[in-house]
């Protein structure tokens, strides 16, 4: 039925009031299947014969807290490493972008080697590159060079990791509309300024979400170093296995890079949401 | 008044094979506002982009001033210093504000004092009724508004010539009403302009000359008034008479 109002429109609708029911069935069939599944899973894993096994090997308090200081230790190591190598990362792919985005001919050559580059980094392990760096380079002895194989494994995350963020610097830079570029050559603006004034802000804005995957990808990744036989934490929690035969240390450092990643995983999901909204506020 | 200020000497464009511009001889005067018609196409666009240099044409010639805009006196940025754009779609930078969407080329390529350069700004846009918004991001404002930046950021280098490429397109009908206004200020400043325009009444308001482009050749110019009243070319007639057909005229 439609009220009917002599002047003006009809008032907004009534609130409905706060339902117990409405809000609080859902939940408490929620709560009840996810304890009567994960109580089930559990009951299987205790009840298994195999189980105490399974835990003195893995989850051994005693040992747990012996491996936790050197094991700790190690992962403050993966946490620079992860830091210095974002940083260089970060900067060192977006020259790359920006050089192979640059349109005049003067940077052919330029652009030539970016995309060699890109396929030839693109293509290799990541951990052949960290043996062939790590071990490689400090065995030349070349005076001058820096001698640890922590850098050298370092600088062989950083040459891969940049071949995939210079690609997603770059698909952001040319998502940003052609008509920015005309706007901005309109103005005056030399290649580089058009570059880093009108298209670079743009084009970070756009694929700042694909960046923060890939630094919680790094920040696992760092655990390669370990190989060549940096004592990060994985290469710690080994040691400590190799002299008692108990893998605890080894949960130790899988806890820590868990409490690591799963926070900035949290934070990469928050930015990829605000920046959907943005978006849809600009469409509106 | 020399009708050579702006002079365009059989120019020429292909897009691969295509063909946009043939041969389009033109010459602007100081203080004249020429209007290019035409349907979609017919080389309007291309024909701006040519005499601000954002398009090289594969023959002919463009001077300024009697010189040849490709000459080394103009150095890398003089040209579009003296030669100003505003496009269709407005094109403001999205991640600045409106005040340094029009600094960025005063500060960056005439090496202005940020200071300078915001006061020139926050006066033009005073002109145009805009310095409320100098500190609003392009997102926040209408079509109309946006426009209007747009037009203050290219007189922001002070600009002999004006190209105004089919600046209210993009506008709803209530909209165009304040950037023709803006336009017609400028008229009366007396900016050289070359306008594409698919808004006939602008036309006809605005130009002392109108050009109708076919195929991309100047198929007939002549003061509006003749030119729509009574069209020699074919073309012209035909144009015009779908425009009415339309309700555009």
């Amino acid at each position: 039925m439609i009220p009917n109002h002599p002047d003006g429109p009809p008032p907004p609708p009534r609130r409905r009031g706060f339902d117990w029911r409405v809000a609080l069935v859902p939940g408490l069939i929620s709560a009840v299947s996810i304890i009567l599944v994960f109580g089930l899973l559990g009951w299987l894993v205790a009840t298994n014969p195999n189980w105490p096994r399974i835990q003195a090997q893995f989850f051994n308090l005693d040992h747990m807290l012996a491996a936790a200081p050197r094991v700790g230790i190690g992962f403050l190591i993966n946490m620079q490493v992860w830091l210095i190598a974002a940083v260089a990362i970060g900067s060192w792919a977006l020259l790359l972008a920006v050089v192979r985005s640059l349109r005049g001919p003067w940077f052919a050559p330029f652009r030539v080697m970016v995309v060699l580059y890109i396929d030839i980094f693109r293509g290799l392990p990541v951990l052949l590159l960290v043996i062939l760096f790590g071990f490689g380079i400090p065995a030349l002895r070349i005076p001058g060079l820096p001698n640890s194989g922590l850098f050298w494994g370092g600088v062989a995350m950083v040459l891969s990791y940049s071949a995939y963020v210079c690609e997603i610097y770059r698909s952001g830079i040319d998502a940003v509309h052609e008509g920015q570029w005309a706007a901005a050559n309109a103005l005056g603006l030399s290649d580089w300024q058009v570059m880093v004034h009108a298209i670079l802000p743009q084009a970070i804005r756009n694929v700042l979400p694909s960046l923060m995957n890939i630094v919680v990808a790094l920040q696992k990744d760092v655990a390669l170093l370990s190989v060549i036989g940096v004592r990060d934490a994985v290469r710690e929690a080994q040691i400590y296995t190799a002299t008692t035969f108990n893998y605890s240390s080894l949960v130790v450092a899988a806890l820590l890079f868990l409490l690591a990643t799963i926070p900035m995983a949290r934070l990469a999901d928050w930015i990829t949401r605000r920046d959907r909204t943005r978006r849809l506020q600009v469409a509106a | 008044m020399g009708a050579d200020f702006l002079q365009i000497d059989r120019l020429t464009k292909y897009f691969g094979q295509h063909l946009v511009l043939d041969r389009v001889s033109l010459s602007v005067a100081r203080h004249e506002v020429v209007c290019l018609i035409g349907a979609s196409g017919s080389g309007k666009s291309t024909l701006l982009r040519c005499i601000n240099g954002l398009i090289e044409p594969d023959w002919g010639q463009i001077r300024l001033d009697g010189v040849p805009i490709t000459d080394r006196s103009f150095g890398k940025t003089g040209l579009q210093r003296r030669v100003g754009i505003v496009f269709q779609s407005y094109n403001l930078f999205p991640h600045m504000s409106v005040l340094d969407n029009i600094t960025l080329a005063p500060r960056k390529v005439m090496r202005m004092t940020r200071e300078e350069a915001e006061a020139k700004a926050l006066q033009t846009l005073a002109l145009f009724g805009m310095d409320r918004f100098a500190g609003s991001y392009p997102e926040q404002l209408s079509g109309g508004q946006q426009q209007r930046v747009a037009v203050v950021r290219a007189l922001a280098g002070d600009p002999d010539v004006l190209l105004l490429d089919e600046v209210t397109a993009a506008l709803d009908p209530e909209l165009v009403g304040e950037v023709m206004d803006v336009i017609r200020d400028l008229k009366v400043q007396g900016l050289t302009m070359v306008i594409v325009t698919h808004e006939m009444a602008f036309a006809r308001d605005l130009a002392d000359r109108v050009c109708f482009l076919d195929a991309g050749r100047i198929a007939e110019e002549g003061p509006p008034d003749a030119l729509f009243r009574r069209p020699e070319h074919p073309r012209t007639r035909q144009f015009l008479e779908r425009l009415l057909e339309g309700g555009r005229l």
